[in-house]
């Protein structure tokens, strides 16, 4: 067991080891960062002068190491277009993101499922087929466009909902949080839903799938025979079985929902670390880019750990091949 | 579609009144791009320069017609050719609280030219700083410049004290370890203070009630946003969130207009937007003609010129925002510039000028374009690419990233294009920085006119430049410009496209003034 624990933590540094090194080398041909950090008219002695200080006319590998260097410690320098640390920026634009994350993940469990489980109780109703074509909508549209349009519904045209921004937002010194105030709560409500459709769709058509699986078993035939109440059957048998990979599911798709928030985040001017990302890449802001994708690496191999871990402790079999393998 | 139900017209009204009695002089306003660092002499960029110039003052400054007009110092006088005094206003004081005097100048002139600052350009090195008195300072030059003083509105007077203090001395630069106190706090003289700032996002403006001018304007609260999406920021505009936004899209501004509680301003910019041929290198980069340079030819620059419809890319490209020109510099900055027409558009005299040089089966050429950094500028490139095609020039376009465009065309990727577009206002608003910066000759490293990417060169130019530079009657310089002018025209040395338009977004219930250069200035701004 432990011997698998640690194989898996050194193939994850060796997976971070990858991911740094395979985005300082994209980094070569995103275009000239000086360029972007002075004005046009500024001399070409100026600039070279600049590039010198910034080190970016040391050897690749000298510079591979420094940043490798910097990021064991955390600090992945200053940015370019803001000059200021990296870290702090990042720290400051994660509250946003990872609210918008959790706003989405909360929308689409919460509508997903009972959609599913209506789908999957009253499969010819009308209403479980509009579902059904709505949900293709949810998979098929890019997100900027269901963006674009919930902005030009609820904004523009009924003027109900902000088109941007967090709202008033509550330092609480290490997290600012817009889900204390009526309009940061107003403004989540559009990029959680452009957000989470996708995620909304892929529950509601998991739940209804695996819903029509348990109505066809045996001990869900049983409780009918026993004369239980529908309810009971539907809801306290039923979707709980159900719910084991919707689990799994959502707890994997955080992960790629904070990694895809960009666009959501770009339309909506979401002052989170998406749009950071976004403006470093136009602005070829050297260590934004390299922290922001250092981060969502380390989130996925987090993630990644845990679940091989959990199934360990979940699933004996796993266990005991480990132990043959060595 | 566009349409509004009544019910929400209503709800929209409704909306409109309860904010206005809330706060009627709140102005929130929104820029496609980020406030990068309130350090004023980090970034010599349109944007930053015009934020902070609500918050610092100049020696100078420029009013809404860009006429230049005393600020800080109260007036100003040439003694001999090479000493100018100004005389420095009494009694203005920082935001913290602290007397404007001539140290500050001379502390403020010596920052701007130290290590690390992008506003170099302001003050030649050579220039001396003497204080005579405690308002007076007198500019010692090594030789005459009338245009001394033309780009001190954005050379922003800092407190010595308060900048002493704060360990800011050194100018904000990327290679710090930490970000000094005055990238991300403002200590100025100017008509608004700087409440907070989130940096990237936004920031928050008062009025600063001490300011020594008598205020244009009735805000009591501005609020700026960075929306980099084009749809957000017009939706925002349209939806009553936003008082103004900038810039709107060209294909926006109809849509603009057409809603009943906001206007588009548009006017001409004063980029001049322009196409370059490589004239350096003996055989092109990028083109199926070996050997020789077909841009060596003026024959062959000509017909480029003639073979370029302006009108159409005016009506189809640029849906009518844009201004053509005939020289290299807005005619809003030279007095002169009326005495110059562009050459017609005459795809057979241009092919016809290609059959004499040699090329009557036309040639390929490479050209460079960027695609996000001047109003549609892909577009642009597109339409100059079919017109050259109908006279029998095939161009290979290549449209990239700014990043990337720029990494390959300037000094530090070798000049390596063959056929570009590019944009260019001059920062003093002058002449002599056009000429001095694309029309003058530059050796492979870019020694001399740096930014003249094609590498032109006439001796003749070079010197009416020098000349232009040390006269100070303004009579015999704009003669000496015309000269300059004539020959570089004449010459094609570059095809002049027109001067891109500016559009704003502003919301009926205020009254602002755009500047030409699209620096925005909240003490314009008046809220109905």
């Amino acid at each position: 067991m432990l011997a698998f624990m640690i194989r898996r933590l050194l193939q994850s540094i060796l997976v971070m080891f990858v991911v740094a090194l395979i985005s300082f080398l994209l980094f070569r041909f995103v275009g000239d960062p000086v360029n972007q950090m002075v004005g046009i008219e500024t001399s070409l002695e100026e600039r070279e002068a600049l590039r010198e200080r910034l080190g970016l006319n040391d050897a690749v590998l000298v510079q591979f190491m420094r940043f490798i260097g910097g990021a064991i410690q955390f600090d992945f320098g200053i940015s370019y277009q803001f000059k200021r640390p990296v870290a702090a920026m990042i720290g400051e634009r994660f509250p946003a993101t990872l609210e918008l994350s959790i706003m989405s993940a909360i929308f689409a469990l919460f509508v997903g499922i009972p959609m599913g489980v209506y789908t999957g109780l009253k499969r010819d109703a009308f209403l479980s087929k509009l579902f059904l074509t709505v949900s293709l909508v949810g998979i098929s549209l890019p997100t900027f466009l269901i963006g674009i349009l919930l902005i030009f519904v609820f904004a523009v045209q009924l003027q109900v909902l902000p088109s941007f921004g967090r709202g008033e937002v509550v330092d609480l010194g290490f997290w600012s949080t817009g889900l204390l105030t009526a309009t940061g709560l107003k403004a989540l409500i559009l990029p959680s839903i452009t957000l989470g459709l996708f995620q909304m769709t892929l529950i509601m058509r998991l739940v209804r799938s695996e819903m029509l699986e348990v109505l066809r078993t045996d001990y869900i035939k049983f409780a009918r025979a026993r004369g239980l109440s529908k309810r009971a059957i539907n809801f306290g048998h039923a979707l709980k079985n159900t719910l084991i990979p919707v689990m799994t599911i959502t707890g994997l798709q955080l992960g790629s929902v904070i990694a895809f928030a960009i666009i959501t985040e770009t339309v909506f001017s979401w002052p989170g670390m998406g749009l950071l990302f976004l403006q470093a890449v136009q602005n070829v802001d050297i260590p934004i880019m390299a922290a922001y994708l250092m981060l969502i690496g380390f989130l996925f191999v987090a993630i990644n750990l845990i679940v091989d871990m959990l199934y360990v402790i979940v699933d004996p079999r796993i266990r005991v091949d480990s132990k043959q393998a060595m | 579609m566009k349409k509004k139900t009544i019910g929400s017209a209503i709800l929209a009204a409704a909306l409109a009144m309860g904010l206005s009695s809330a706060s009627a002089e709140t102005f929130k306003y929104a820029f496609q791009g980020t406030l990068k660092s309130l350090d004023p002499y980090s970034l010599n960029e349109t944007f930053t320069l015009g934020f902070l110039g609500n918050v610092y003052e100049g020696l100078t400054t420029r009013d809404g017609e860009l006429n230049i007009q005393p600020a800080l110092a109260e007036r100003w006088e040439v003694i001999e050719p090479t000493r100018w005094r100004f005389h420095l206003r009494k009694g203005v004081k920082f935001h913290n609280g602290n007397d404007f005097t001539a140290d500050d100048v001379i502390f403020s002139a010596n920052r701007v030219r130290s290590e690390g600052s992008d506003l170099k350009t302001r003050i030649a090195e050579d220039v001396v700083f003497e204080k005579v008195d405690d308002h007076t300072v007198d500019v010692v030059l090594s030789s005459p410049n009338p245009i001394l003083h033309y780009e001190w509105d954005t050379w922003a007077i800092l407190d010595k004290e308060w900048t002493e203090a704060n360990d800011s001395v050194k100018v904000t630069s990327a290679s710090d370890e930490a970000a000094t106190k005055i990238s991300l706090e403002s200590n100025g003289t100017g008509p608004f203070k700087i409440i907070s700032h989130d940096v990237g996002v936004s920031t928050t403006l008062e009025p600063n009630a001490d300011w020594w001018n008598t205020a244009q304007h009735n805000l009591t609260r501005v609020e700026f946003t960075t929306i980099p999406s084009d749809a957000t920021r017009v939706a925002a505009l349209l939806s009553g969130e936003l008082d103004m936004v900038y810039p709107v899209p060209v294909q926006d501004i109809q849509r603009v207009n057409d809603n009943a509680t906001t206007t588009a301003l548009t006017g001409p910019e004063l980029r001049t937007i322009f196409l370059g041929f490589d004239q350096m290198r003996d055989e092109l980069k990028y083109s199926n003609v070996k050997g020789k340079n077909p841009f060596k030819d003026v024959r062959v620059r000509q017909a480029f010129y003639k073979a370029i419809d302006i009108e159409a890319i005016k009506a189809k490209v640029m849906r009518g925002l844009s201004t053509p020109s005939a020289i290299m510099i807005s005619p809003f900055l030279y007095s002169r510039s009326g005495e110059f027409d562009r050459m017609a558009h005459d795809p057979d005299g241009a092919k016809a000028l290609l059959a004499e040089a040699g090329y009557a089966d036309g040639f390929e050429v490479g050209m460079d374009c960027p695609n996000d950094r001047y109003v549609n500028d892909e577009a642009i490139c597109q339409a100059v690419t079919a017109m050259l095609a109908r006279v029998g020039v095939t161009v290979n376009l290549n449209a990239q990233p700014k990043a990337k465009y720029f990494a390959k065309v300037l000094a530090s990727g070798g000049y390596d294009t063959s056929f570009f577009l590019l944009g260019w206002t001059p920062g003093s608003l002058d002449s002599w920085n056009v000429l001095a910066n694309l029309e003058s000759c530059r050796d492979e490293a870019g020694k001399g006119g740096a930014f003249n990417l094609g590498g032109y060169c006439n001796p003749k130019v070079d010197e009416l430049k020098d000349m232009i530079l040390g006269e100070n009657d303004p009579a015999k310089r704009d003669d000496l410009i015309k000269q300059a002018f004539d020959i570089t025209t004449s010459e094609v040395s570059h095809i002049p496209l027109h001067q891109q338009g500016l559009a704003w977004g502003i919301s009926n219930s205020v009254e602002l003034i755009q500047r030409a250069d699209n620096q925005f200035m909240m003490y314009h701004v008046n809220k109905k």
